[in-house]
C-alpha cells in the first residue's frame, strides 16, 4: 500500500533525527547548553545595522531575557532548555521611518527542538506599509500574484490533467505540495544537503511516491474494482486527512524556513523589490509547465492522455494503452505538484496545513477555468493568482481568498463550464 | 489503565453532545446527499451559520434567543439560495468545489479582523448567549453513575437535543414517505427522467438544499448553545468530512442511519482517544512514539483511514442497500 510506503519512509527521516536528539539529550544540559542561542541582526530597508534595539526573549519554565542590539545590530541571547520560546522585537525603538514590515509580526515564535542547533530569528524591517505609492505596491503585488498563480498552475496542471484521465476529483493533491515541502525541509535542515540538491531529490521522489507508487497502489486497484467517482472523491478525502494528520504528528504544527535561505534580502528591480530564490524558483517553474505543454502537445503520450481524456473506451479501442497513460498523468501530475510544494517552502517555508490552504486556490483556479482542459486551468491559476494578491489593495489581506472564491462562484454563474471549458462538461 | 472511567467517558460521548450535533448534520447531509444526490461539501457553513445566528444577535444586538433561533433559520434559506442559485444546474463535482468553497468563505469571513466587533475574529465568541435556555433547566444537578456522566447543563442539552433529533427524524421520515420523497430518489437517480415527466428538477433540488441546511443549522445551534461560545475554526472543512462519514457509516438514504452513524462515531474516537490518553499517561505507550499532544492527531489519521476504508470496502455502510445508493457521478 502506499501509505506504508509513505510510512517507512517519512518515519525512517522522522526516528534518525528524533534518535539523534535523544542520544545527545544527557550531554546537552552541561556541556552544550551554553552554546545553543537564539540570535538576529537587526538592519534596516537598506541594509544598515541598527542598534540599540530591544529584544525580549521569554520562554518555558519563567526563562525571560532581555538584550539590545550592539553596534553592528546583533543580538543574542543563549538558552538554557528545549521548548517553546518567543522573542518580541520593541517597535518603539526603531528609528523613525523604519517599522515592521508587518507590524503583526513583532513576535516571532521558536520551537527549539535540538540542543546545540542556534537559530536564527528574523524581524524583517521596511520602509512600512503606508510609505509605498499605489503603482509600485500594484506593481509589486502583480508580481507576487503571477508567482502565486504559478505555484497555483504548476499544481492545477496536474490535478486537471488527472481529473481529466481519470475522472477523479483528488482533495488529497494538496498533501503532494506539503510532501514535497517536508521532504525539501527534511533534507536539507536535517540531513544537510544544499537546497540545490535537496529540491530536485524531493521532485523526484514526489513524483515517484506520491505519482508512480499512489497511483499503482491505491488508485488503480480502486478502478479496478470499478469504484465510483463519488466514492473515489470521498477516498482521497479520507487520504487527505489521513496524511495531514500524519504529516502534523511528525512535523508539529508551526511553519518552517529552510535554513540557508531564510533571510534572503530581495533586489530592487524598478518598481518591485524581488528575492533572488523567488526569481530562480519561479523561472524552473514556467520551464516546468512549457515542459508539461510541450509534453501534452508534442509527444505520443502526451497525445495519447488527450485522446483517453475525450473518450477512454475509443481511446483503449484504437490501441493506446490506458493504464500506462494514466500512470504517466499520475507521475507528470505529481512531479509539477511538488515542484509547486519546492516553490513554497523556498520562498514562504513548509508547514503541514501547506498544501491544504493552496487546496482550494486549486480547485477555484481549475473550475474557473475549466475542469479537466489544461490551458484552462494555467489561465484560470494566474487569474486567481493575480485577483488574489491584488484584491488586497482594496480589501483587507486577511479576506483575499475570501474574494477570489467569491469571483469563482460568480465566474460560475455567468459561465458555468469555466472560461476555456467546452459546454458538455455541465450537468 | 482506569477502566471504568474509560468506560464511563465513552458511553457519555455515545450518547453525548457532540453525538447529537454530527446526528443533525449528517441527518441534513442524508436530505442532500442520500436523497437528492446533491454533494454538498459545505455542510460546515450551514452548522457556522447556525451558530453564529444564536450567538451574534444575543451577544451584540441584545436580541432575545427564541428570535435568534429564527434569524438562524432564515440565514440558512439564504445562504442555501444563495449556494443553489449558481450551481444547481450544474454537474455534482462542480457543486462540492462551490460549497465548500462557500464554506470556507463563511469561516473566513467569521475569523477575520475586520468584522471582529460582531464577530469576534478568531477568538470567536464567549458569552451567556444560552442564559435563556438554561433557565428553562429543570435539572439542579448533574448524573454521576459509574457508566455516564453528565453535568446539569449538559443534562439539559442531551434531553433537549434527542428530542429535536427524534422529531426531525419523524418529520423525515413523512417527507421522504411521501410523494415528494420519491421525487428526490427519483431526482438522485435520473435527473433527465424527472424532468421529461414535466418537474422542475432544479426547484426541487433547491427545497432539499434549503430543508437540509436548516437541519445542519440545528446542529449549529446545538453546537453553539452547549458550549456557550463559537470558535470559527470548529467549523472547518474537516466538519463536513466528517458528517459525511458519520453519514455513510451509518448508510446513506436511509431515515435513522445518521444517528447510528454518529454514534459509532463519537463511541469509536472516544474510546480509542481514552485508551490512547490513559495509555500514554501510564507509560503503556512509550514517550516517543506517541506523546500526550500527539493523541488527538493519531485519532484523526485514524478517522482518515477509516473513511477510506469505508468507502472502499463497504460504500453502502452498515444499514445502506447497496441499490438504492447510485454513488457515481452522472458524467
Amino acid at each position: 500500500m502506499v501509505m506504508l510506503t509513505l510510512t517507512s519512509l517519512t518515519s525512517t527521516i522522522f526516528l534518525s533525527s528524533s534518535s539523534l536528539a535523544a542520544d545527545e539529550t544527557p550531554e546537552v544540559a552541561n556541556t552544550q547548553s551554553s552554546e545553543t542561542k537564539l540570535y538576529g541582526i537587526i538592519t534596516d530597508k537598506d541594509g544598515k545595522p541598527l542598534p540599540g534595539i530591544g529584544v525580549l526573549v521569554v520562554g518555558p519554565s519563567g526563562f525571560s531575557a532581555d538584550v539590545s542590539t550592539d553596534a553592528q545590530g546583533a543580538w543574542e541571547v543563549a538558552i538554557p532548555t528545549k521548548g517553546s520560546f518567543s522573542a518580541t522585537i520593541n517597535q518603539d525603538d526603531l528609528p523613525s521611518g523604519q517599522g515592521l514590515t508587518d507590524p503583526t509580526k513583532a513576535t516571532i515564535k521558536a520551537n527549539v527542538f535540538m540542543l546545540g542547533v542556534d537559530l536564527r530569528l528574523l524581524f524583517p524591517i521596511g520602509p512600512g506599509v503606508e510609505k509605498a505609492s499605489l503603482l509600485e505596491r500594484s506593481a509589486q503585488l502583480t508580481v507576487d500574484g503571477i508567482i502565486l498563480g504559478l505555484v497555483i498552475g504548476l499544481a492545477a496542471l496536474g490535478l486537471n490533467l488527472i481529473f481529466g484521465t481519470t475522472g477523479l476529483t483528488n482533495f488529497a493533491h494538496g498533501e503532494i505540495l506539503t510532501f514535497a515541502g517536508l521532504l525539501t525541509y527534511y533534507l536539507s535542515a536535517i540531513i544537510k544537503l544544499p537546497v540545490i540538491v535537496a529540491a530536485p531529490i524531493a521532485v523526484i521522489l514526489g513524483a515517484f511516491i506520491s505519482g508512480y507508487l499512489q497511483d499503482r497502489y491505491l488508485w488503480r486497484p480502486l478502478r479496478k474494482r470499478g469504484t465510483g467517482l463519488i466514492a473515489m472523491l470521498v477516498v482521497s478525502i479520507g487520504l487527505a486527512i489521513f496524511l495531514r494528520y500524519f504529516f502534523l504528528f511528525l512535523f508539529g504544527g508551526d511553519t518552517r524556513q529552510l535554513p540557508q535561505y531564510a533571510g534572503q534580502a530581495g533586489l530592487e528591480l524598478g518598481l518591485v523589490n524581488i528575492t533572488p530564490k523567488s526569481i530562480l524558483t519561479t523561472i524552473i517553474g514556467v520551464l516546468f509547465i512549457i515542459f508539461a505543454t510541450l509534453w501534452l502537445l508534442r509527444t505520443r503520450m502526451g497525445k495519447a492522455s488527450r485522446a483517453v481524456a475525450d473518450n477512454p473506451a475509443l481511446a483503449s479501442a484504437s490501441g493506446i494503452d490506458v493504464q500506462k497513460v494514466i500512470r504517466a498523468v499520475w507521475i507528470l501530475g505529481a512531479g509539477l505538484a511538488s515542484y509547486a510544494g519546492v516553490i513554497v517552502t523556498v520562498n514562504q517555508g513548509v508547514s503541514f496545513l501547506m498544501g491544504q490552504d493552496m487546496l482550494l486556490l486549486i480547485f477555484a483556479a481549475v473550475t474557473l477555468g475549466g475542469l479537466g482542459t489544461a490551458n484552462g486551468a494555467l489561465v484560470g491559476s494566474i487569474i486567481i493568482g493575480l485577483f488574489v494578491q491584488l484584491s488586497t489593495l482594496f480589501i483587507p489581506t486577511e479576506l483575499k481568498y475570501v474574494g477570489a472564491l467569491i469571483v469563482l462562484i460568480l465566474i460560475l454563474i455567468v459561465r458555468p463550464q469555466g472560461i476555456l471549458g467546452r459546454k458538455e462538461r455541465i450537468g | 489503565m482506569d477502566f471504568l472511567f474509560i468506560i464511563q467517558q465513552t458511553l457519555s460521548a455515545t450518547i453525548g453532545v457532540n453525538t447529537i450535533i454530527f446526528a443533525l448534520a449528517a441527518i441534513g447531509l442524508n436530505m442532500h446527499f442520500g436523497y437528492t444526490g446533491l454533494l454538498n461539501f459545505g455542510q460546515a457553513g450551514f452548522l457556522a451559520i447556525g451558530a453564529y445566528s444564536v450567538a451574534v444577535p444575543v451577544i451584540s444586538f441584545g436580541i432575545p434567543l427564541w428570535i435568534a433561533f429564527l434569524i438562524g433559520i432564515f440565514n440558512s434559506i439564504i445562504f442555501a439560495l444563495l449556494l443553489g442559485v449558481p450551481t444547481l444546474r450544474l454537474r455534482a463535482d462542480y457543486l462540492a468545489i462551490v460549497t465548500i468553497a462557500a464554506a470556507e468563505i463563511v469561516r473566513q469571513i467569521a475569523r477575520s479582523a475586520t468584522f471582529n466587533e460582531w464577530l469576534g475574529g478568531s477568538d470567536g465568541i464567549t458569552g451567556k448567549f444560552g442564559k435563556e435556555f438554561f433557565d428553562l433547566n429543570p435539572f439542579k444537578t448533574g448524573l454521576d453513575t459509574p457508566i455516564l456522566r453528565f453535568n446539569a447543563n449538559d443534562l439539559w442539552v442531551v434531553l433537549t437535543g434527542w428530542t429535536l433529533v427524534a422529531l426531525i427524524i419523524f418529520i423525515m421520515w413523512v417527507m421522504v414517505n411521501s410523494p415528494w420523497g420519491r421525487l428526490m430518489r427519483a431526482i438522485r437517480e435520473d435527473e433527465d427522467a424527472v424532468r421529461s415527466l414535466g418537474k422542475n428538477v432544479y426547484l426541487y433540488k433547491m427545497q432539499s438544499l434549503i430543508i437540509g441546511g436548516i437541519i445542519g443549522s440545528f446542529g449549529g445551534f446545538v453546537y453553539a448553545l452547549s458550549r456557550q461560545s463559537v470558535q470559527p475554526d470548529n467549523y472547518g472543512t474537516a466538519l463536513t468530512f466528517f458528517a459525511y462519514t458519520v453519514l455513510i457509516l451509518g448508510g446513506a438514504a436511509r431515515v435513522f442511519s445518521p444517528i447510528v452513524g454518529a454514534m459509532i462515531f463519537w463511541f469509536l474516537i472516544v474510546f480509542i482517544e481514552q485508551v490512547l490518553r490513559e495509555g500514554v499517561t501510564n507509560n503503556v505507550i512509550p514517550d516517543w512514539l506517541i506523546g500526550v499532544n500527539q493523541v488527538g492527531q493519531i485519532r484523526f489519521m485514524l478517522m482518515g483511514i477509516g473513511l477510506m476504508l469505508l468507502m472502499i470496502f463497504r460504500p453502502q455502510g452498515i444499514f445502506g442497500d447497496k441499490k438504492e445508493l447510485a454513488l457515481d457521478a452522472k458524467a
